[in-house]
């Protein structure tokens, strides 16, 4: 029983890192339907940005909580540049797209090693974060894992609000759902493809700040993390949350009961195949939205 | 079809062919036969007289690269799949050559060397065994690829997973192919790979004279590869696979069944990169996880667009190309190296989707004056919509 829930949170906790990752990525997914390969690297951005916080600001706890909005909008800010310069441009070739943002983000990560140096480098994590809570039954669950399942919680909640209820969100619901359509009924699409870019990588910085607490910052950090967020939008499918945020969980946990019964390796295979079957059944992913277009 | 992707801008993709106006058949049919023969020329005399021994071998390593090349040429540029995952193909190829290699160079009944080093196995693993003889390694190179291909993409493309969805999915192949050969270090070699291989059927690989020979295996078999894509792309299958690169729906409201012909082009393009992960296995003398991972897999598409990806022969000479580049430059610069390679996706895929080649066609077309061809490679923003085009996933 131990060992199942203990397996069960190893795989929640793994889950909560990829929504975090993912949701920023189901944004601007969903949104303009163009793969953003550099989205790993607004992560490495949002970790780095932490590090520097660190350096002029010594309390570990303080800087961890001034980092959070900060790396948001370093993050948005470089989606944003990255927005206008590019990917509007090509919106009519997404997989163009993906190999440009490739580029893009090889280009930062060479950017990283240069500023920061190739070593990869390390922030304390406060106190706080540091310990174990101890639950009945002999299981122990890290701080730290907790604190990240609470922040993606919070961030999918945050994000769901702004959806359903500002203007701001009726607006990109209704891109998402038909662009034409709504760009007829007067919203400025291409305003709301931009604020939609800096909130999802602004997330992507979140995420940064958050994968602080578990490991060390490097110039590559994004590119590990960003194949299994990108499955997690596939599989979920994109125009709706709901679905990153179960097959995150799901996925993580698929990992984790594999990681347990086989090997890492194995339970990466086990989780590709997993997928591939999946999409024998929801070719679009669990959620989707229905329209009337081909294709 | 039940499905569905909120629509994207329905909007044409830039037509990426580079192909220039029907010309008397005749005629070209001539133009190509002297430009294969001159392709021969060079790769058969003129680079074996000029380079040294090393320049050759590293020659020798660009062409496999090439030959990678050339399915993707067919997988994307001509069937729009972008495979973000040849690495995989072009790996088990190569693995399945070194498999051998090693087997042979242990002698019958031996073990290869790094087993005992990691593995502390008494015996030769199962599935090593069949690679001991050559009349199943050898076909294995290409046929395990292919056959790997086959399962992925009979499942993928018959439930209409394409465009992005199909590129991710090619990648986390990569990845997942990676992890599990690291994993299994004690069978695979893990990160070192099988490395330091010294005999080719009986051939000493350090003689620089076996070394030319498997040059010239290598670039006889690019040119042969090279007809037989210049027939599939001209045949009437060729003419298939470029429609439904540009309308599904429609190939398919035709009667036609665009998963297979999809299919079809997926596996050869996989057949093509394991032969190439084959042939660079003697080449170079080792094969490894770093070589064929998710970034050596991407690094093989930009050849592709930088010659042209649509065309026969641009991305062998785009691959050709970006490997010399990367080596003339990486050894100095290596931190130039990857800001140079990152501003090639950028400029290149953006600002000049047909590549090198296109240039060419662009320079005829002006010539003739037919229409003005400038704005069609610079021109960026966003076209207008066509509302009879279905949008591509």
């Amino acid at each position: 029983m131990t060992v199942l829930f203990g397996q069960l949170f190893t795989g929640i906790s793994i889950g909560a890192v990829l929504l975090l990752i993912a949701i920023g990525l189901a944004l601007t997914f969903g949104q303009m339907n163009v793969i953003n390969m550099a989205h790993g690297e607004f992560i490495m951005a949002g970790a780095y940005t932490t590090y520097v916080l660190q350096q002029s600001i010594t309390g570990a706890g303080l800087s961890l909580v001034v980092a959070l909005p900060v790396a948001f909008v370093v993050a948005g800010t470089m989606g944003v540049l990255l927005e206008v310069l590019l990917i509007r441009r090509l919106y009519a070739r997404p997989l163009d797209t993906l190999l440009v943002t490739w580029g893009v983000s090889l280009m930062l990560q060479q950017l990283a090693r240069d500023v920061f140096g190739s070593p990869n480098v390390q922030t304390r994590a406060p106190e706080l974060l540091t310990g174990n809570v101890a639950l009945p039954g002999g299981l122990t669950i890290a701080n730290n894992r907790l604190f990240i399942l609470a922040l993606a919680l919070a961030a999918v909640a945050a994000l769901t609000l702004a959806l359903r209820l500002t203007p701001l969100g009726r607006r990109i619901r209704a891109v998402v759902q038909n662009r034409d359509l709504a760009a007829v009924s007067g919203i400025a699409t291409s305003r709301v493809d931009r604020t939609t870019f800096f909130l999802g990588s602004g997330l992507a910085g979140l995420a940064g700040v958050a994968l602080t607490l578990l490991g060390p910052i490097g110039p590559t950090m994004g590119t590990n993390l960003i194949i299994d967020a990108f499955l997690v939008v596939v599989v979920g499918g994109i125009g709706q949350l709901k679905g990153s945020v179960i097959v995150a969980f799901a996925l993580g946990v698929l990992q984790a009961t594999g990681e347990y019964l086989t090997t890492l390796s194995v339970a990466k295979v086990i989780v590709f195949v997993a997928i591939v079957a999946f999409l024998q059944w929801r070719p679009q992913g669990l959620f989707t939205l229905r329209t009337r277009s081909l294709a | 079809m039940t499905a569905v992707t909120p629509a994207p801008p329905a909007v044409r993709p830039a037509p990426v062919d580079a192909v220039p106006p029907d010309r008397p058949a005749g005629r070209a049919r001539l133009r190509t036969a002297a430009g294969f023969a001159f392709g021969a020329a060079l790769l058969f005399a003129v680079a074996p007289l000029m380079l040294s021994d090393f320049r050759l071998a590293l020659l020798a390593k660009y062409l496999c690269v090439a030959m990678v090349a050339v399915g993707i040429g067919i997988a994307w540029g001509r069937g729009g799949m972008l495979t973000l995952g040849q690495g995989v193909f072009f790996g088990l190829g190569g693995y399945a050559m070194a498999m051998h290699l090693k087997l042979a160079d242990a002698g019958p009944g031996g073990m290869p060397d790094f087993m005992q080093l990691y593995g502390q196995l008494d015996e030769l693993p199962l599935w090593w065994r069949p690679f001991a003889s050559p009349w199943f390694a050898l076909p294995a190179t290409v046929l395990l690829p292919m056959a790997v291909a086959f399962g992925l993409g009979s499942l993928v493309f018959r439930r209409r997973v394409r465009g992005a969805y199909f590129a991710i999915l090619s990648q986390a192949l990569a990845a997942a192919m990676v992890i599990l050969l690291i994993g299994q270090q004690g069978t695979t070699g893990g990160t070192n790979g099988l490395t330091d291989i010294k005999g080719f059927f009986g051939y000493d690989l350090d003689d620089p004279v076996n070394q030319r020979m498997v040059y010239f295996i290598i670039a006889g078999t690019l040119l042969a590869l090279l007809a037989l894509t210049r027939q599939l792309i001209h045949s009437r299958y060729g003419e298939l696979l470029v429609a439904v690169r540009d309308g599904e729906e429609r190939v398919r409201f035709l009667g036609y069944d665009p998963a297979s012909v999809k299919l079809v082009a997926y596996v050869v393009a996989a057949g093509m990169a394991g032969l190439a992960g084959a042939l660079f296995v003697p080449a170079v003398g080792i094969i490894s996880p770093a070589l064929i991972g998710i970034v050596p897999s991407i690094e093989f598409v930009i050849g592709v667009a930088v010659g042209g990806r649509a065309t026969v022969l641009g991305p062998v000479l785009g691959a050709v190309a970006v490997a010399w580049a990367r080596t003339a430059l990486s050894e100095r610069f290596p931190g130039t190296w990857t800001y140079l390679q990152g501003l090639l996706f950028v400029v290149v895929v953006a600002f000049l989707p047909g590549g090198l080649a296109s240039l060419w066609s662009l320079a005829r077309r002006r010539d003739v004056g037919a229409q003005p061809a400038r704005r069609r490679w610079l021109s960026l923003g966003r076209r207008r919509v066509e509302r009879t085009e279905v949008p591509a996933a």
